[in-house]
């Protein structure tokens, strides 16, 4: 993958280990460089208010390490109860799957790039 | 009340046939028999079924509360024949008259039988019109219970119907909403679009709301809430179809669609998906027709 990590949540997701993941991440991004994350949640029947705050603050996260994130395969059941709840999870990109969510980073990457490359010394 | 003194089991009994035969009789000549929705020998069945099961319930003690166990059979059949008759397309009066022109029969029989005893024959013949009439009452109660079924049935597949998904090109989706969009629809259209984003993949959704009479904030909400639903998935939403009275409400009300584009036209709403997906619609270079 490159500058790319892919995580894909293969369990349903409690609490704890939500925490984990974040830091986990956090940990790789820095030790990789990697400019982009995508995360597959296709496998996740149920996410909570809080699994989904965790989502965004991953994003956050990521985002000051320079590192895009995209979240990919939500599940339609799982996007009306988070609609229901009231869960926006602003500011985290999200594609149906993992080709789209890579395309995404992709062009993402090159954007910003390109952006550097036409900024004047 | 001496069950006792009646004569009705006895007189049905000695004269079952003959009754029969007038009851039917009765039935045909009545104006409200129709040749054309039923046969004679369909109505032959249902009356000799009738008179039967009614022989061996009024054979208990208490005959005059239909409500009973020893009734239910009646009750079942009568039950039967009025909801078979709904299908066949015949008024509940036509329906109650299948019950109610067994009388005539019935009580020509009683009067010659209770000859010179006019208390008892009253007796009988109070019985009797009771039981008839509750019977004939509870067609109509049939009758009309059938026909709520049909009309909940019906209403429940327009429901069904009314938000089909199509896909108007591979990767955008048509969702054309007729009707009001309250909160029952708001759940049912965001189920079908899921669904159906999640099967084809496709990365933008035109929700058509010409077929809305009207849109308040309620109604706004509630699109809002299902254009969410599909962002969380990786999906973008274009609202098509505003007609002026509904721009100017939205103005009017201050309602705020969000970022969420809306156009007048699905046509319009098409070229932007078009656009966001990177394709472009533009003339062959040949004119379709002309010669090689």
């Amino acid at each position: 993958m490159g500058e790319f990590l892919l995580v894909t949540v293969q369990v349903d997701m409690h609490d704890r280990l939500a925490t984990v993941l974040k830091d986990d991440l956090a940990n790789r991004i820095s030790a990789s460089g990697a400019r982009g994350v995508l995360i597959d949640i296709s496998a996740l029947d149920v996410v909570d208010s809080f699994i989904a705050r965790m989502f965004g603050t991953i994003a956050q996260v990521a985002r000051v390490m320079d590192a895009e994130t995209a979240l990919v395969g939500m599940q339609p059941s799982v996007a009306i109860t988070l609609v229901d709840m009231g869960v926006t999870m602003a500011g985290v990109r999200t594609a149906l799957n993992v080709e789209k969510g890579m395309a995404l980073l992709r062009a993402l990457v090159r954007e910003e790039r390109a952006d550097d490359e036409a900024a004047p010394e | 009340m001496a069950a006792s003194k009646t004569r009705i089991p006895e007189v049905l009994e000695r004269f079952e046939a003959e009754i029969l035969a007038e009851w039917i009789k009765e039935q045909l000549a009545a104006t409200t028999q129709r040749p054309d929705l039923m046969k004679e020998s369909e109505l032959n069945a249902q009356s000799t079924k009738f008179l039967k099961l009614f022989r061996d319930a009024i054979a208990g003690d208490n005959f005059v509360d239909i409500q009973l166990p020893n009734w239910s059979q009646v009750r079942d059949f009568v039950g039967e024949v009025s909801r078979s008759r709904v299908i066949q397309g015949f008024t509940p009066s036509e329906t109650a008259t299948f019950v109610f022109s067994l009388k005539q029969p019935l009580f020509v029989r009683l009067r010659k039988i209770h000859e010179g005893q006019p208390d008892d024959l009253f007796e009988d013949l109070w019985n009797a019109t009771v039981l008839l009439d509750k019977l004939g009452l509870y067609t109509t109660e049939v009758f009309q219970k059938s026909r709520e079924e049909v009309i909940g049935r019906q209403q429940n597949e327009m429901f069904q119907l009314s938000s089909p998904v199509v896909e108007l090109w591979h990767g955008i989706l048509g969702l054309p909403i007729i009707g009001n969009f309250d909160s029952k629809r708001t759940q049912l259209v965001m189920e079908t679009l899921l669904k159906r984003l999640a099967e084809t993949q496709a990365e933008v959704a035109i929700i058509d709301i010409t077929g809305v009479p009207m849109v308040d904030t309620l109604t706004a909400q509630h699109l809002l809430k299902t254009v969410s639903a599909a962002r969380l998935m990786g999906a973008e939403c274009i609202i098509s179809g505003v007609r002026p009275q509904i721009a100017q409400t939205i103005v009017h009300l201050g309602v705020s669609l969000g970022d969420v584009p809306t156009k007048a036209s699905l046509a319009g709403a098409l070229a932007v998906a078009f656009k966001r997906l990177g394709l472009a619609v533009g003339p062959t270079r040949r004119p379709i027709g002309e010669a090689a």
